[in-house]
């Protein structure tokens, strides 16, 4: 870890427009990142949160603006989105992350297999090694997917909505597992509906189309740039009828799943 | 009674030398069959397996009445009707599925009108169900190249074919292009068509892409075990169907493909009953 003197930015962009066929979707992305630190990142649906990804893996090309990355990057997709009855195991998926460093005519040796098994390790999940990934539960598989970005060697890793679904263990479990890979000196860039767990984390970024605001959470999560971020959609929650209404929920449902 | 009397009704057929090289061919494409087919079930390429067999009649029947080597006419079959495909399935208002099927009906309308036409020689029978008895060495030959092009092609691109399969939408970011995996597999499913299509015919070959690795899919958890159990269903299933037919008298082609989905049933019908038992237990 370059823990030495100054911190070296993991990523940083200016004025960033990114989108699709010229058109863009997300602009005036103004944000810096380093390591160690926890981002979270707001918007509604549709607001660009997965646009900035995709720019940040080099997927779109900045439409205006700059992006610069110092480090290896590595998306942590939503578990739904990857199919559940493919015939691949915990382990199998994990060493997944192996193949962008191989030259296509090698195929993942022994090396591969004991990176992919110290990143099970990593997100407590080596006993589930040989589970089929679709008999999991969501927190674990969410956890092998991470592990799978460990694999990749990623400094920096960009988690779609990763609590979507997860019952209140697994989320925990989960928060803890950012904590841990912020503490080993990585980035991480979460993307969630969740503002109040936003709070905790060093950075937040809300998103709605333009950037609305950028970060530490105290600074940032006013009651006027959430109207902004949420178009206006949100409700109070009076917390512990306390002098300042500080519960906040944007417009979106979660699915909370049975059991982790 | 002696061990060779014991295996005789197993040996006796193979000193004919017709089933002899009808069993090394149905065990050659089995392994074709069982390999690759594991990828077209996880990649859902059934429909396009089936409908590219289908679409090269015209190729073989036009080279059956030139008396060109059918292997000509099969690879321009299919070559015209994966353009065809192509085409139909960009006209915006027809979808792809539609698209698909119109091309193969068409090409399986126009290659029955050319079968049916009064100078058609005999042996056109052999392009709809097959003619595995009737193969040659050149036959063989070629199965045996195909094998094992498409076992290490598959060998290769294994870790690739996983991630596409797996999640596609993030596989280019790990480094797997869904394009090249797609593009790879069609390749070989065409080849292995054109190869098949011989023996077994374009009605019937589809059985064997597709029957062996649906039923190993209901047991495999890996897909390394998946090929293999599909191989070895899909020699299992071939090598039964020549034996049925020699015995039974009936039609090869047709009793390897009664016999691979027996072989199915057989399985689906065992993982059926435990996973009964495993809810009510």
């Amino acid at each position: 870890m370059p823990d030495s003197g100054n911190p070296v930015t993991l990523a940083a962009t200016a004025d960033l427009a990114a989108g699709y066929a010229g058109a863009a979707a997300i602009e005036g992305v103004s944000f810096r990142i380093e390591p160690g630190q926890r981002l979270g990142l707001l918007g509604p649906n549709g607001g660009g949160k997965t646009t900035l990804f995709r720019a940040l893996l080099g997927e779109l090309r900045p439409l205006a603006g700059s992006l610069s990355l110092a480090v290896g990057c590595a998306t942590v997709p939503q578990t739904e989105r990857s199919r559940l009855d493919f015939p691949v195991t915990a382990l199998d998926v994990a060493r997944m992350g192996a193949l962008s460093r191989l030259a296509w005519w090698r195929r993942p040796g022994r090396s591969e297999r004991a990176r992919a098994i110290a990143a099970l390790e990593a997100v407590a999940l080596a006993d589930r090694a040989d589970a089929p990934f679709g008999e999991l539960s969501a927190g674990q598989r969410q956890r092998v997917l991470i592990a799978r970005a460990l694999v990749q060697d990623a400094r920096l890793l960009l988690l779609d909505e990763p609590f979507t679904g997860l019952d209140s263990a697994a989320a925990r479990r989960l928060e803890a597992l950012i904590d841990e890979l912020a503490a080993e000196g990585r980035g991480v860039i979460v993307a969630t509906h969740d503002v109040d767990q936003a709070r905790a984390w060093d950075l937040v970024l809300c998103l709605n189309r333009r950037q609305v605001g950028f970060g530490a959470p105290e600074s940032v999560l006013s009651r006027e740039v959430l109207e902004a971020t949420y178009a206006g959609h949100i409700v109070e929650i009076p917390v512990n009828g306390d002098r300042q209404a500080r519960g906040i929920l944007p417009p979106h449902h979660h699915h909370h799943e049975e059991g982790e | 009674m002696t061990e060779p009397a014991l295996f005789a009704p197993l040996t006796e057929p193979l000193s004919d030398s017709t089933t002899a090289r009808a069993l090394a061919e149905v065990a050659l494409l089995g392994v074709i069959g069982g390999a690759l087919g594991t990828w077209v079930v996880l990649y859902s390429l059934s429909y396009s397996a089936e409908s590219l067999s289908h679409a090269l009649l015209p190729g073989l029947v036009i080279a059956a009445l030139a008396g060109w080597p059918l292997l000509l006419g099969g690879l321009g079959g299919i070559v015209v009707a994966a353009l065809a495909v192509g085409l139909a399935g960009r006209i915006p208002a027809i979808g792809r599925d539609t698209a698909v099927a119109v091309v193969v009906t068409a090409a399986v309308g126009v290659g029955a009108l050319l079968a049916l036409s009064p100078d058609t020689p005999p042996g056109i029978q052999g392009i709809l169900f097959g003619d595995i008895l009737g193969v040659t060495d050149l036959d063989l030959a070629l199965a045996a190249s195909l094998a094992a092009i498409t076992l290490g092609a598959l060998r290769l691109l294994h870790g690739r074919l996983l991630a596409v399969g797996f999640d596609r939408s993030s596989a280019a970011a790990m480094g797997a292009s869904p394009t090249i995996a797609d593009l790879a597999l069609l390749a070989l499913l065409a080849a292995a068509i054109v190869v098949a299509v011989q023996a077994l015919g374009n009605l019937l070959l589809v059985a064997l892409l597709v029957g062996p690795a649906a039923a190993a899919r209901l047991v495999a958890r890996r897909a390394w075990p998946m090929m293999a159990l599909a191989t070895a269903l899909a020699v299992l299933g071939g090598a039964g169907g020549i034996y049925l037919s020699y015995y039974a008298e009936t039609a090869a082609g047709a009793s390897i493909v009664l016999a691979i989905v027996g072989l199915y049933a057989l399985i689906a019908a065992t993982t059926g009953v435990r996973l009964l038992a495993r809810r009510a237990g």
